[in-house]
């Protein structure tokens, strides 16, 4: 069982930073809702408070994480250009999506828009972390506050699905390949 | 439920809603400005060139750091004008998702080709 340094990466990228981000995006949303959602609401204690404000600020993190990673990382293996001639255009995904007219759109629909996309994530959960750290239990009293927090997690959400399905759909056409080869397992011979 | 705000008013007053407006219309102008940018890199030759601040990951480089610090500078201004202030939130709040939504769809390619 193998896997290549860049398989690795992007592993880490999706798998790892994004879809833990994509999965704690619940969490913050029901957090959010069921505590500061109401003056009347029950007691919040400060352990609770601190609590969601490293669930957030660690939202944030994985975030920023999954940017970083994806466009100064993975992205420049993405659109590596071949060398004139190259026929096997395995480890230039990019080249190898706009080569083929049934695949050409992965890229110039779905690539633009994830690389773009994405970076409203870190922005929305930084300001969501930000402004929950700044106010805490006040939030019950703010509600336009605490309405744009709930607003821009949810849609940090939908951002974070879109370039998390693309991103998942492009791997899956043209996979980002090659680099060192890293044996996990070493199987043994049937 | 306005009595209820309306009793809490002197924890309000001790922690006024300036900070947190500002942090929230600062995300709605990075959010823009990332659109805003990536189409201007995408439209006009100079720009793309400029952008390239790391060659590897090219004009995306560019365009996500001068949003980032367009985002940035707007919060540190913002909060430098309101953070010891009261402003009218919500007003702000549906400009900042105003803002946001154009984002979303100005960073959709279909859309972004328009221009």
């Amino acid at each position: 069982m193998e896997i290549t340094v860049r398989g690795l990466w992007t592993m880490v990228h999706g798998m790892g930073f994004g879809a833990l981000y994509l999965m704690a995006c619940s969490g913050a949303l029901v957090e959010l809702y069921r505590r500061y959602s109401s003056p009347l609401g029950p007691e919040i204690k400060i352990e609770d408070e601190r609590f969601m404000r490293f669930y957030l600020t660690a939202m944030a993190v994985l975030a920023w994480l999954t940017v970083l990673t994806g466009a100064y990382i993975i992205y420049p293996w993405y659109r590596a250009v071949p060398p004139p001639g190259t026929a096997n255009l395995v480890l230039f995904p990019q080249r190898l999506l706009m080569s083929n007219p049934s695949t050409s759109a992965w890229h110039s629909i779905g690539m633009e828009w994830k690389e773009h996309v994405a970076w409203l994530v870190p922005i929305s959960i930084t300001m969501a972390a930000a402004v929950f750290s700044q106010y805490r239990r006040s939030l019950r009293i703010h509600p336009e506050l605490r309405a744009a927090v709930l607003g821009f997690v949810w849609i940090s959400l939908l951002a974070a699905g879109i370039a998390g399905f693309f991103g998942a759909m492009l791997n899956k056409t043209a996979p980002v390949a090659g680099g060192p080869t890293i044996t996990i397992v070493q199987g043994g011979q049937e | 439920m306005s009595a209820q705000i309306a009793g809490s008013a002197p924890q309000a007053k001790l922690n006024p809603n300036g900070a947190g407006a500002a942090a929230v219309l600062a995300a709605g102008i990075g959010s823009l400005a990332v659109a805003v940018f990536a189409i201007v890199a995408d439209k006009a030759a100079p720009v793309k060139s400029l952008m390239n601040f790391y060659k590897p990951t090219g004009p995306l480089s560019g365009v996500t750091t001068c949003a980032i610090v367009v985002w940035l500078a707007a919060w540190a201004l913002l909060h430098w004008f309101w953070s010891r202030r009261s402003v009218t939130v919500g007003r702000f709040t549906v400009a900042a998702f105003i803002l946001l939504f154009l984002s979303l769809l100005l960073t959709f390619p279909p859309i972004a080709d328009l221009f």
